[in-house]
């Protein structure tokens, strides 16, 4: 809507027909604030609420602007992405988590990214889509991990709504006193298949993870795709890394007519039980090379289970870039530089793209911040650290504290107890006074920290600061600590 | 009947070349010191091959000394490093002191042992690599054979630093593994110098184990901004200096 939006404060209603009733299908916060609730009727609405702003419902842009939020997370996060109409979206992020440092780190990733864009979001990750469909939206907090084994404890108190049963139904069961999930799962199911259908039966398995589920993934639009369907189903990681290898040529020949190159791939298993395997790769520059790719995602197959057999593969390169030729030697006489982006694409698959990096200097006279990390294939700057102050090779981090024998101001300790154990100083150089950096806080405007460097009488050296110049107390707390371990 | 010298070289070449196979040859790294390159085989490290370096005493736990005189090592080849370690206190400023330059050095960070491992072996298989590092507590027989037979059919030097985290499984290294040479350095006092301060680091250098050679020690003193290891000159020996004020006075 641009400028003409309502401010935030203002209450926005949805109003949509429910059928021959027009009712309320959204509320903000700020109607909700004011006692509006979703299946209002919306003349009721419009009664209670003096200033309400009632605007037509679209549920078909709503859809496309969730498909197109759905494409969106399939290129950010996992392979496999449904949409559950009207308000959700599926991932299954089994296989992937790693990539972003964990789940947790993961969820909260999402959550940003989301914000940022202006969506607000609740995020339930479980062992079945079931259980994360419940936990997503009966949980107050917008992310939610479940363990393997509390899925029964977890699911047990919620209310019967958050089993994706139709309305009627849950009403219905609330008439007959069940509230809550965990009451439904103790009651035998004879009965209740009898008056509800199998409906209820198959939703707690799929909850529980009794059954699987198959999800049916989106696929997005001009995405250099390839299949492969089996007459009989394939189970040897040998035979799936075959059809792998056949894959990979056929997309490479669909990449290079386009004159594209992959950057992140997803290979699907279809299994016979209807359940999918998915392997997802990315490489660190566009890539048509057949060799390497194989080598990509077969490197990943033992990750996968074939269950009873595959039946189809599907290979789609849902991220691709132009890829133009370049010619391997630069110059005559110049040392040729070994293309290392291979590797590096094998590691960042297997460890996670963040655990692989270069260091590069950053102008700071603080050790901790003297090294900032940069992605390994970033051009060399030929930048390093000025090399006339001695720096140890191993930092704690943060550093600890350590009990010394010194004379003030200036003087480096005459013993001190590291770790329990007792140091004779031999010898000892400095201090190598290092301020705090004014311009980043007000407690650093007068911090100051004396390292010396120092040898004990077995002849191990160490990097020992003290928190302060020895006279004033506003520059530290006079403390000593042990930084680094020097070589 | 002792053997003509001759004939026991020819003898010698023709092993290695049997030995050798398909195995690219890519020559040694020598350290420029002689009386260390004398002890090795081929007269350096070799390249295509796993060595591995742990510290002693306090060292088999920080492994500080023993990530320096790697970095000295691969200091002085040309081409990127793969650097794979599971604790994050490595701190790149020294590495670039001892000549490691940071735009050389890619690090991996892995959770595990078998992670490392694994990162380790990808990266001697691949061959465009200057050298692999790696840091690591159990070394088997298994795994550093797999590491032995990858750096040779690529030619890229792979070390592994030992490090352990307590002092009781240090004894780990006295286990068998597949490694061409396993040294061991262990901080000593630092060069004397004419003022009160600390000199130029000394290192206890000891080749525990040499493949088709012999074990030795030595007193080295540490890395230069080039990566070079030197021995310590040995003050007795030389003429009488020339005495300045300040000594006359302390003595």
């Amino acid at each position: 809507m641009g400028r003409s939006a309502p401010s935030l404060d203002t209450p926005v209603v949805l109003i949509g027909h429910e059928g021959r009733r027009r009712v309320v299908l959204a509320a903000d916060q700020a109607a909700r604030r004011a006692g509006l609730t979703v299946g209002m009727p919306a003349t009721k609405a419009q009664a209670l609420v003096e200033d309400l702003v009632i605007l037509d419902a679209d549920p078909e842009a709503d859809g496309a602007a969730l498909h197109r939020l759905a494409v969106w997370m399939q290129r950010h996060y996992a392979p496999l992405v449904t949409v559950y109409h009207p308000d959700g979206l599926v991932l299954d992020i089994s296989g992937v988590a790693h990539l972003f440092g964990g789940e947790a780190a993961m969820l909260k990733d999402m959550l940003r990214k989301l914000a940022s864009v202006g969506c607000g979001a609740r995020i339930a990750a479980a062992p079945s889509y079931g259980a994360a469909h419940a936990l997503a939206r009966c949980v107050a907090t917008t992310t939610y991990i479940l363990a393997e084994d509390k899925v029964s404890e977890a699911l047990d108190l919620l209310p019967t709504a958050a089993l994706r049963l139709p309305g009627e139904m849950v009403a219905a069961l609330k008439k007959l006193g069940f509230e809550r999930i965990g009451e439904l799962n103790a009651t035998p199911r004879a009965p209740l298949a009898l008056r509800f259908g199998s409906m209820i039966g198959a939703r707690l398995d799929q909850a529980y993870g009794r059954v699987s589920e198959p999800l049916d993934p989106i696929i997005p639009p001009e995405t250099p795709h390839v299949r492969k369907n089996f007459a009989e189903p394939i189970g040897a990681p040998e035979t799936i890394a075959r059809y792998t290898g056949v894959l990979v040529e056929q997309m490479a020949a669909e990449l290079e007519v386009k004159g594209l190159g992959a950057r992140k791939l997803d290979l699907l298993l279809f299994r016979v039980d209807n359940h999918i395997e998915a392997i997802r790769v990315g490489t660190s520059r566009p890539v048509r090379d057949v060799k390497r790719l194989t080598k990509l995602l077969c490197d990943r197959i033992e990750k996968v289970d074939p269950g009873f057999g595959v039946e189809t593969m599907t290979l789609t390169a849902f991220v691709a870039e132009p890829l133009t030729y370049r010619a391997s030697v630069s110059a005559l006489g110049e040392p040729e530089v070994k293309d290392v982006s291979g590797l590096i694409d094998t590691l960042s698959n297997r460890i996670g793209e963040q655990q692989l990096y270069r260091l590069t200097p950053v102008e700071s006279d603080v050790p901790e911040r003297a090294v900032r990390r940069v992605t390994p294939l970033t051009p060399a700057s030929g930048a390093s650290w000025p090399a006339y102050w001695p720096r140890p090779t191993r930092l704690l981090d943060p550093p600890e504290a350590v009990e010394t024998v010194a004379l003030l101001p200036d003087h480096p300790p005459v013993a001190f107890t590291w770790r329990g154990m007792r140091r004779r100083v031999a010898r000892a150089d400095g201090p190598e006074r290092i301020f705090g950096e004014w311009w980043k806080s007000d407690i650093e405007c007068s911090a100051v920290r004396d390292y010396f460097q120092i040898e004990d009488d077995v002849g191990e050296r160490y990097w020992l600061f003290r928190a302060g110049d020895g006279e004033d107390q506003k520059t530290g707390s006079q403390r000593w600590f042990l930084h680094g371990v020097f070589a | 009947m002792p053997t003509a010298p001759v004939q026991m070289d020819s003898l010698r070449e023709q092993i290695r070349r049997i030995e050798a196979g398909s195995r690219v040859s890519c020559g040694f790294l020598p350290f420029g010191i002689t009386d260390i390159d004398d002890r090795l085989p081929g007269g350096g490290l070799a390249l295509g091959a796993l060595h591995e370096v742990a510290g002693g005493a306090n060292g088999a736990i920080d492994g500080a000394a023993a990530a320096l005189f790697a970095a000295g090592i691969l200091a002085r080849t040309h081409g990127q490093v793969l650097w794979c370690m599971s604790r994050r206190d490595l701190f790149a400023p020294a590495l670039a002191q001892a000549g490691l330059h940071p735009d050389r050095v890619i690090y991996a960070e892995a959770g595990s042992d078998t992670a490392i491992l694994a990162c380790f072996e990808e990266g001697l298989r691949h061959g465009g690599l200057a050298g692999v590092v790696a840091e690591v507590g159990k070394l088997g027989m298994t795994p550093s054979r797999r590491l032995q037979l990858a750096a040779e059919a690529s030619g890229t030097i792979g070390i592994a630093i030992r490090r352990w985290r307590r002092q009781t499984e240090a004894a780990d290294f006295g286990q068998p593994t597949a490694s061409t040479t396993r040294w061991r350095v262990t901080a000593l006092p630092a060069s004397p110098l004419p003022v009160p301060g600390v000199g130029r680091p000394r290192w206890q250098v000891e080749l525990i184990r040499a493949r088709a050679g012999e074990s030795a020690d030595f007193e080295v003193e540490a890395c230069d901004e080039e990566g070079r290891i030197a021995i310590p000159a040995k003050l007795v020996h030389r003429p009488v200096a020339t005495v300045d004020g300040s000594e006359r006075a302390v003595a």
